[in-house]
């Protein structure tokens, strides 16, 4: 009754603050290289690939270190010129051990990059432009390196309609889609040509949200004639750049729970990851390097830079210069990023954004009041789970009712719920870890 | 450089509104309708709903609860007090505040566990147990008056003598005699009621301000006046002796009670639709009270029979998820 879907937007979501203001005036700029580069073999979801050269073995930058293992995989580049040190297993972002590749990139080098073959966009076959992308590496940079191509793949008897190049970038303080829309104009056309091809679909939207109108104005003005693409401006709120949001936003239709984009006839792709695919595909490389917002309080020469895939955080971190009083690493951004246990990790293809806190940010007063159902998380939910509800199931263990009537499973753990709790429930935490509990059930 | 590490799993950023904030900023809005009673009942008015702070304060002293810091105890004892005539015997609104806390709340678990308005679960009480004394309305004293003798009567006796500084409220006027009473007394505040009841466009601002702060649910007023407008507009128009439509809405606990009250929202449903129902029900109930029953008023009870049915349409009014059916 009360729930008519205005267009432009979503139902409930929330407004927390931007913080972008400090690093998207920055343009994209080139990291130094670090001493050392350290690739795990396991930055996509899926089958991690797997490692097809030795100890000591000399490669050039962009050689394929790791191929693929089958379908859900992708092979792994060199992002650097120079000698394998060692193959032994490196630490991850979840504190997991994986088997991975530790270069010593050669100083002094001009770092050349090695050219493959180029795919014509204008006779390959949508096959061949998945594979080419799969040959590329290429996974989703928005943050959830899912392999491109098998979300590109538009399933037998399925059609796609709408082509949706998610510009949104809603969480706070990351400006690294800002910028690439801003400087990878030409990139983003091509790769576009390349995601037409392969998914047949009548229209191109780029959504863009209203606080990076400069990139949209930019973007239209030069929107090339031979594309059916239109940009679409939408109004500031999170968690517009999850598929759902942006499908319900930008074209007023809804997934069906449990489903795909593709089952209501659209594909989504995140702007970086399409502009990589227009900055390769046509040379036929793989992917070495990806474009991160580096901000927080904590660091001192905020900017977007183009880091090599595998250069070590705690390198990053001595170059941008941070303060002693740092408290928080945080990988992606604010709202949905994982929290740094340990600056051994390196850069992988997921990496959006790396944000600094201090002492002084910290949370202040974690003291968690009674729920006094209020509401709140109610009307920040934007897929109108009612969070007060499965988190008193929560509390009281009862994981298959909350999955069986409260629909726990449609959670894609945006977070709006914890943010807005005036009682500081840690809603979304307790859904995270009842939905792997779920899960198990379902599975044994 | 770095020395220690906090982890934490996301979201990392957390919106600054805490519920010991919402408490004290409803108490804040609280006080000008405190005010407003001294200005109409004189310094009664304080010692009444001071008495019954101190009330709802001590059983969360004696049992060691969060509501002695998280405001919430205060703001039950101040909602009590506010319904309360001016003129009621101290030792009864303390008793009273103490109810509110001991039976509203903490036998249900504390705060966020009960099913009934804890104030007005003190106030029921109070009803029962003492039908006289809060029935007994004093005429307003003005702000110079330092107390109400009956105020001072001792545990368990009346006061003895009938001071003829009492009388009837507009409402048991309208009930039992068919008089309406000087619309413009109801909005500024000078009738008989209880304390912070009387005074209607003060009420009105107040809610005005809640609802631009998003501390109350514009739902829930919403529906619950409109219903009584529409429903009283209706029985005025059929015409056989029914009060007017704006002496419906700003007569008697209303207002306090639509802006105050029935806005909890632990005792309030959650989901949208079920808001609706759950104002409309309260509007509807004040109506039948009112017109057909034995009282002359019936906000109370209206609001408390409302939360008996808020698990239910909690548990029947569901919200749809993204993605499901329709």
């Amino acid at each position: 009754m009360f729930t008519n879907q205005s267009n432009n937007t979503f139902n409930h979501g929330i407004h927390p603050p931007e913080n972008k203001e400090e690093t998207n005036k920055l343009p994209i700029r080139q990291f130094p290289f670090s001493p050392v580069i350290i690739l795990p073999t396991a930055q996509h979801l899926g089958k991690p690939s797997e490692i097809i050269i030795r100890e000591g073995q000399e490669v050039a930058r962009g050689q394929i270190l790791a191929n693929a293992t089958g379908y859900m995989s992708v092979p792994l580049h060199s992002p650097v010129s120079g000698r394998i040190r060692k193959i032994t297993n490196v630490p991850t972002i979840s504190g997991k051990m994986v088997p991975g590749i530790i270069i010593e990139p050669f100083a002094a080098s001009g770092q050349e990059v090695m050219e493959g073959n180029p795919v014509d966009v204008n006779h390959a076959t949508p096959e061949e432009i998945l594979k080419a992308i799969q040959d590329a590496g290429i996974v989703g940079l928005g943050g959830a390196a899912f392999p491109t191509h098998v979300k590109l793949k538009v399933p037998e008897g399925k059609v796609c309609e709408d082509l949706l190049i998610n510009g949104i970038e809603c969480e706070p303080f990351l400006t690294t889609d800002h910028r690439v829309m801003l400087e990878q104009a030409e990139d983003i056309f091509m790769g576009i040509r390349y995601l037409l091809r392969a998914t047949q679909a009548k229209q191109v939207i780029i959504g863009i949200e209203a606080n990076k109108q400069d990139a949209a104005d930019y973007l239209t003005g030069l929107i090339p004639e031979d594309l059916p693409l239109k940009v679409k401006v939408v109004p500031v709120k999170y968690p517009q750049g999850a598929e759902k949001m942006l499908i319900t936003s930008i074209l007023g239709k809804e997934i069906p729970s449990g489903g795909l984009p593709i089952d209501v006839k659209v594909v989504v792709v995140n702007v970086a990851t399409t502009a990589e695919i227009g900055r390769l595909l046509p040379h036929g490389r793989g992917i070495q390097e990806r474009v991160i917002t580096i901000t927080g309080p904590g660091v001192s020469k905020k900017g977007n830079y183009r880091i090599a895939i595998g250069t070590p955080l705690r390198f990053v971190l001595e170059q941008v210069g941070v303060e002693d009083t740092v408290s928080e690493v945080y990988m992606g951004g604010p709202m949905m990023g994982v929290a740094v246990s340990n600056l051994d990790i390196s850069i992988v293809k997921g990496t959006s954004g790396i944000v600094v806190f201090t002492e002084r940010e910290a949370k202040k007063d974690p003291k968690v009041y009674p729920c006094i159902k209020c509401g709140a998380c109610v009307d920040a939910c934007p897929i109108s789970l009612n969070p007060s509800k499965l988190g008193i199931l929560a509390k009281y263990e009862e994981y298959d009712k909350m999955a069986e009537q409260y629909n726990l499973l449609d959670c894609f753990e945006c977070g709006s719920c914890s943010y807005v709790c005036p009682s500081h429930i840690p809603l979304v935490q307790y859904f995270r870890l009842s939905k792997t509990i779920v899960r198990k059930r379902i599975a044994s | 450089m770095i020395r220690k590490l906090h982890l934490a799993t996301s979201p990392h950023l957390k919106d600054e509104e805490q519920t010991a904030h919402i408490m004290r900023e409803l108490i804040y809005t609280l006080l000008p309708v405190l005010a407003i009673a001294v200005y109409y009942f004189g310094f009664a008015a304080l010692w009444v709903v001071m008495s019954s702070v101190l009330g709802a304060l001590l059983p969360e002293w004696i049992w060691k609860r969060e509501g002695l810091k998280d405001g919430s105890a205060i703001l039950t004892g101040l909602l009590l007090g506010l319904t309360l005539p001016p003129g009621i015997a101290l030792w009864i609104a303390f008793l009273g505040g103490f109810v509110s806390i001991v039976v509203g709340k903490l036998v249900w678990g504390g705060l966020g566990q009960n099913v009934f308005n804890p104030a007005l679960v003190g106030r029921a009480f109070l009803q029962s147990a003492f039908p006289i004394a809060i029935t007994t309305w004093n005429n307003p004293g003005g702000w110079t008056s330092l107390y109400y003798p009956s105020n001072l009567a001792m545990p368990f006796m009346q006061s003895a003598h009938a001071d003829g500084l009492t009388g009837a409220t507009p409402l048991s006027i309208m009930k039992f005699e068919g008089q309406s009473s000087d619309i413009m007394h109801l909005f500024l505040g000078s009738t008989r009621g209880s304390i912070g009841e009387t005074c209607g466009i003060v009420l009105v601002l107040i809610g005005a301000y809640l609802l631009y702060k998003k501390l109350i649910n514009w739902r829930i007023p919403l529906s619950i006046l409109l219903t009584v407008l529409v429903g009283s507009s209706l029985f005025y128009w059929m015409g056989t002796g029914f009060a007017n439509p704006l002496f419906t809405l700003f007569s008697g606990g209303l207002m306090l009670g639509t802006v105050f009250m029935a806005t909890d929202p632990v005792t309030s449903p959650l989901a949208p639709r079920g808001i609706w129902i759950y104002g409309i029900g309260i509007g509807v109930l004040v109506l039948l009270i009112r017109y057909f029953g034995g009282l002359p008023e019936g906000v109370m009870y209206a609001i408390l029979l409302m939360n008996a049915f808020t698990p239910m349409i909690n548990r029947f009014v569901k919200i749809r998820t993204y993605g499901h059916k329709k």
